[in-house]
């Protein structure tokens, strides 16, 4: 979208002029019309992001006269001569701010920024020293998903003690492996990026989808020829009957079961059955007289009732709805569970979580010659392709996916949302479209994490020696599969911590209900089975009389240890992880107190697909400018793979950071990394990466004649190799062409070695793990039932740390939401569909976190790097549950933790 | 098209309403009601109504404050100890953003059993003025919200003041809101204290609980038990029994009844303390 001049407008209304940026503006609207929408879409400053549309997130924060409101919440009438501020503005103090998120890493997926920044400006420009009390409160509207907000405040801070620029005093970093670069793309992000909602062609289709109002309902339609004749604006009404294609899809091909407009019935509630679309002229669409008749039906929402051998069924071929039961056997635990002197029987439950991210789903799509392009939020480019042209009924070669900036994703943007619904509306009529999900259709038709019922036993000996363990495990993968083949596939890999169990059985299974679907979300079920297997840890450490982070040291997996898989594990961390804890822990036992508790909980993780191929391919050229040209197909969804695979490339290419030009992901222009799941960016596309850059590399020298300890320099279009006191030059621009139009380039290709998991669960499932520990200290407030986080302390073992800034973005990004899962965080279908009930952690809510990066080399991973992305959210709600155990004796068996949850469980002890 | 009616003075206002009889003050609660681009419906804006605005001493040692002044503005004005559980519930309202949109008569027009300007308000004894074709009339607080999301407003009329009466700007006070994380929370219970100390004793206590039932509401039962007491004898007067008789919380996903009657008490404990000699 261009930016439309000053006099622009859409919908109709009086021009309403004020001052944007410094600058007078006059935009016709209706007057009532929401500001942010005037500034998008009137204006085209599409800085200004959009959230919840409910005043909930504050991603929309502009200045009003130098304060700071919710756009969203302002009718432009209000505009009207008025002094408004965007993240376009330009100013000294903004400017010291962009430079200090940068800086920090406090900018991540960058959705948030824009608010951040503006509610940040205010702050500044009232107290221009603020304290870290003063940040937190400022800022305390504006929430943030991916980096637990410590970034941010030390960003506030830092621009508030003057940060300087970077000039010469501070030469360029190199952008080796090992170095804190600034993200790539951080200077959009603190510009305000250009997400799925933020670009589309004008004079196009806007769509809205219809969805079921019910868990379980049958619907019928009226006329709906009659409906679009006589309904301004609308331009096509489709259904499940327009769908050309095949009307099905599903990550996990074999279980694909999800129609992208539903036939008759409705399996839960938010589900789309029919798609709207409107001319995009600004008016607002009418869906209140579209002819549908709904027939509720009685729905399953209870997994143990749905298993039930008479239950109704939700998908043929599904007996009592069991999508899928994983299973992992090792030894006799029964036999060894018997034969222990101390065994704890325990129980623990998990409910749906949302994943909550800024960014709503949002695209746009057109054609471009016969091939349809959908540019829309994702973390799966070529899966989005592969299922949107299987039910579109198109070949893959004529659809191409460009991933927009994504603004978080966690797993839920794995699955497609939106991308067949665009690509319908644009193949039926031949016109651009675009499409934006309202945060309640976000939440209410999107993936959750899986509620989980957990139960089983685990014993050890005399001296604290694990000796067996039984879980089993009740998953509520609601109304289609999406992932929860996966949940009850890692569940049971992981279930007994990174320790060794020489005994052990573990069954997950995943069970249909017209639930919101669950899916993957950040550890795909293993955070939930870390809940139940370190909270019976502590227990069982107490009954043994052990120090419970001795009692986990004592059993850590070792070097050449078996994993319940029988994976013998050549490269562990766990043991160093929790010794490092150890100063803290001695220090934090002695602090606590009545009331004050520490806990603390581990971590492990298998990176990549479990026992499945998942290649990555990457491809680098030198163009005959002396330009490298980096193919970066992995979705940065603001963890920050377009930095980190970049600074793989550049070290094992040897070529400075700065000669790097990224390009993609875009399906047309990058080979296949695979999706941003399972932490395998790092791992599985840095090693791509690598390959590619040390092939070119290899390539360089043979040509030059040079030795491989030779350094690289790029001097314009020529390298120059200097060994010792050989050199020698090769001049780019004299190399024609090669297939991939490129003077010199490389391809390669890594998929992780691993085997299949056999009948009873064992095998190598991941080529390499990742590993953690974090220890939390807190007190609790017994007369409220409240739980005041002090401090965290979180040692992970990360292989090699390409980029540590990055490396503690993601540690305290994912403690924030470990956070969320314990203490606030529960998706109710119906009741929280948006950000004001339902609740993720804000700025006051996350203590300071001390992360330690402990680098145990893996053989496998790139420069020994192991992936993060989803092991730093695994120990934080069990580490928190502990810690409350610790202060109070109390363990509530039911997440959240809500206060009425607590003060139950305290009063149970008491009265006990 | 809608109608957006845009008065300049009371009585436009007033004329307004009879066409467009929907208010709109910050908006904090009409836009997110909806998902649309624009307002659905006619509205009249009081934006532009001077009268609306503003914190104003009156004769005789009262205060007005008017039904459009937004929560930042009284989160930041300089109020009198009594007022002191107003300023904390001004800056527990949202974020700051809502705080500088959100008013406090769309708060008490809203009518929400959580909306946090209630207690404070009831523990000042306010009043609030109801202007109409007819004139102005004047309610005490507690009469105009009659239940959640009701208000004794009639057609035509418009809430355009909170009235504190002197007798309500005596003594200190605190406001305590238990929510489950720190910032952007609807309560879970809420409690606001006003206590006039003598001599060490409470010699006049108001008390005010919301969250906890359909309308926030004071507590004259508990509020005679503190008569009296020294500092340290009050917490114990707070009896819960008392409490459970007066209120008549909901379990919801927040929390359960049983529970918001456990904190009600403990909050209005700590209130106590807050509001201290």
């Amino acid at each position: 979208m261009m930016r439309a001049p000053p006099d622009a407008g859409g919908g109709g209304g009086d021009a309403i002029r004020f001052t944007l940026n410094g600058t007078a503006v006059a935009v016709a609207a209706p007057p009532s019309r929401r500001l942010s929408d005037v500034l998008r879409d009137g204006l085209g400053f599409t800085g200004t992001k959009v959230g919840c549309d409910a005043g909930d997130c504050g991603a929309c924060t502009v200045l009003i006269d130098g304060a700071p409101a919710c756009a969203c919440l302002t009718p432009a009438a209000r505009a009207e001569g008025r002094r408004i501020e965007t993240v376009e503005a330009e100013n000294p103090t903004l400017t010291r701010l962009r430079v200090a998120f940068l800086a920090e890493g406090a900018a991540q997926c960058g959705i948030c920024t824009p608010g951040m920044l503006m509610a940040a400006l205010a702050l500044l420009r009232r107290v221009r020293q603020p304290t870290e009390a003063e940040a937190e409160e400022a800022l305390g509207g504006v929430l943030c998903r991916c980096t637990g907000y410590r970034k941010i405040l030390s960003a506030v801070l830092a621009a508030g003690q003057g940060a300087s620029i970077p000039d010469a005093e501070h030469p360029p970093i190199e952008g080796h492996v090992g170095d804190r670069v600034i993200r790539l793309d951080g200077a959009a992000k603190v510009a305000g990026d250009i997400f799925g909602a933020d670009h589309w062609h004008p004079g196009g289709l806007v769509l809205k989808a219809l969805r079921s109002p019910h868990p379980h309902a049958a619907f019928a339609f009226g006329d709906l020829a009659a409906w679009v004749a006589s309904t301004p604006g609308a331009v096509a009404a489709y259904t499940a009957a327009d769908i050309p294609g095949v009307n099905r899809f599903g990550v996990i091909p074999a279980f694909a079961d999800q129609p992208a407009l539903a036939p008759s019935p409705a399996r839960f509630r938010g589900e789309a059955v029919a798609l709207l679309a409107f001319e995009d002229d600004g008016h607002v669409p009418d869906l209140s007289a579209f002819p549908v008749r709904w027939s509720p039906l009685p729905a399953l929402t209870d997994p143990a009732l749905a298993e039930a051998a008479d239950a109704l069924q939700l998908h043929p071929g599904r007996p009592g709805n069991r999508l899928i039961e994983g299973l992992v056997r090792r030894g006799d635990a029964e036999a060894a569970l018997a034969a222990s002197p101390h065994v704890v029987t325990h129980g623990m439950e998990t409910g749906f979580v949302e994943h909550a991210y800024i960014e709503p789903e949002a695209g746009a799509a057109w054609m471009e010659g016969d091939t349809l392009v959908i540019r829309a939020s994702t973390q799966a480019p070529i899966m989005d392709r592969d299922d949107t042209a299987a039910i579109l009924g198109l070949p893959a070669d004529r659809l191409r996916i460009i991933p927009s900036a994504v603004g978080g994703g966690f797993g839920s943007k794995l699955d497609v949302s939106l991308q067949p619904l665009l690509g319908l509306a644009v193949l039926k009529t031949g016109r651009p479209a675009r499409m934006t999900y309202t945060r309640a259709e976000s939440m209410a038709s999107t993936t959750k994490r899986h509620p989980a019922r957990m139960t089983g036993r685990i014993g050890c000996d005399a001296d604290g020696r694990i000796t067996g363990l039984a879980f089993d495990g009740l998953f509520d993968t609601g109304a289609y599969a999406s992932w929860g083949p996966t949940v009850a596939n890692r569940v049971p890999v992981h279930a007994s911590g990174p320790y060794r169990t020489p005994a052990y059985i573990a069954r997950a299974r995943a069970i249909h209900t017209h639930n919101p679907v669950a899916g993957a979300f950040r550890g795909f079920g293993v955070p939930q089975a870390a809940i139940w297997q370190e909270t019976a840890y502590d227990i069982l450490a107490d009954q043994a009389g052990i120090d419970r982070l001795e009692f986990r040291l004592r059993n850590a997996l070792r070097d050449g240890d078996a994993t319940v898989t029988g994976q013998s594990l050549a490269s562990t961390g766990i043991a160093q992880c929790l010794e490092a804890l150890r100063p803290h822990w001695a220090r934090a036992l002695a602090e606590a107190g009545p009331g004050r508790g520490v806990g603390v909980a581990s971590c492990w993780y298998g990176c990549g697909n479990t026992g499945l191929a998942n290649p990555s391919t990457i491809r680098i050229g030198l163009n005959q400018l002396g330009e490298v040209i980096l193919h970066q197909g992995a979705t940065d969804i603001g963890q920050g793979s377009n930095t980190v695979i970049a600074q793989i490339a550049a070290g094992a290419l040897g070529l400075p950071l700065a000669a790097f030009r990224l390009i993609g992901p875009d399906t047309a222009l990058t080979p296949d990394a695979g999706k941003t799941s399972a932490s395998r960016q790092t791992f599985v596309t840095g090693r791509a990466a690598q390959a590619a850059g040390t092939a070119l590399r290899a390539e360089i020298l043979r040509r030059m004649n040079m030795g491989k300890g030779a350094r690289l320099t790029l001097d314009g279009a020529r390298i120059i190799a200097k060994e010792g006191s050989a050199q020698a030059e090769l001049a780019l621009s004299a190399l024609p062409a090669d297939a991939r139009g490129y003077a010199l380039s490389a391809e390669e290709t890594y998929d992780p070695p691993t085997t299949p998991l056999d009948a009873n669960g064992q095998g190598n499932p991941y080529a390499l793990y990742g590993f953690g520990a974090q220890m939390v200290e807190l007190s609790v407030d017994p007369a409220l039932g409240t739980v005041k986080l002090i401090k965290i302390t979180a040692a992970h073992d990360v292989g090699r740390a390409i980029n540590p800034t990055l490396a503690e973005g993601q540690i305290e990004g994912g403690i924030a939401q470990g956070i969320g899962l314990a203490l606030m965080e529960e998706y109710l279908p119906g009741r929280t569909e948006n950000l004001h009930d339902y609740l993720i952690p804000t700025t006051g809510d996350v203590p300071p976190i001390t992360s330690i990066l402990i680098e145990v080399p893996d053989p496998e991973g790139p420069f020994g790097a192991r992936g993060l992305g989803e092991h730093v959210l695994i120990p934080t709600a069990p580490a928190i549950l502990n810690g409350i155990r610790h202060a109070t004796g109390a363990l509530p068996r039911r997440l959240p933790v809500l206060p009425h949850r607590l003060r139950a469980a305290i009063m149970g002890v008491r009265d006990g | 098209m809608s109608l957006y009616l845009r008065p300049a003075t009371l009585p436009e206002a007033l004329d307004c309403l009879a066409r467009a009889p929907r208010p709109l003050a910050g908006g904090t609660d009409l836009y997110p009601a909806t998902t649309t681009a624009d307002l659905p419906g006619d509205v009249t804006d009081l934006a532009g109504v001077p009268d609306l605005h503003g914190i104003t001493a009156l004769p005789g040692g009262g205060m007005r404050i008017g039904a459009c002044t937004s929560w930042a503005t009284i989160g930041d004005a300089p109020l009198p100890p009594a007022l002191r559980a107003l300023q904390q519930a001004a800056h527990a309202v949202g974020g700051r953003q809502i705080q500088t949109a959100g008013t406090i008569g769309g708060n008490l027009c809203n009518a929400s059993p959580a909306a946090d300007g209630v207690p404070p308000l009831l523990v000042a004894g306010a009043l609030v003025d109801l202007a109409g074709p007819g004139g102005i009339r004047r309610l005490p607080l507690a009469d105009f919200i009659t239940g959640p999301r009701r208000t004794a407003l009639l057609p035509g009329e418009l809430l355009v003041a909170v009235v504190l009466p002197p007798e309500g700007l005596s003594g200190a006070s605190c406001f305590l809101k238990l929510g489950a994380r720190a910032y952007l929370v609807i309560s879970i219970a809420m409690v606001a204290a006003r206590l006039l100390w003598r001599d060490g004793r409470i010699a006049e206590a108001a008390l005010a609980v919301g969250s906890c039932g359909p309308v926030a509401r004071r507590l004259p039962g508990v509020e005679a038990a503190l008569i009296g007491a020294t500092a340290i004898e009050a917490a114990a007067r707070i009896d819960p029994a008392a409490l459970a008789r007066a209120l008549t919380p909901i379990d919801d996903a927040r929390a359960s009844a049983a529970y918001r009657l456990d904190a009600a008490a403990e909050l209005l404990r700590r209130a106590i303390a807050g509001a201290g000699p």
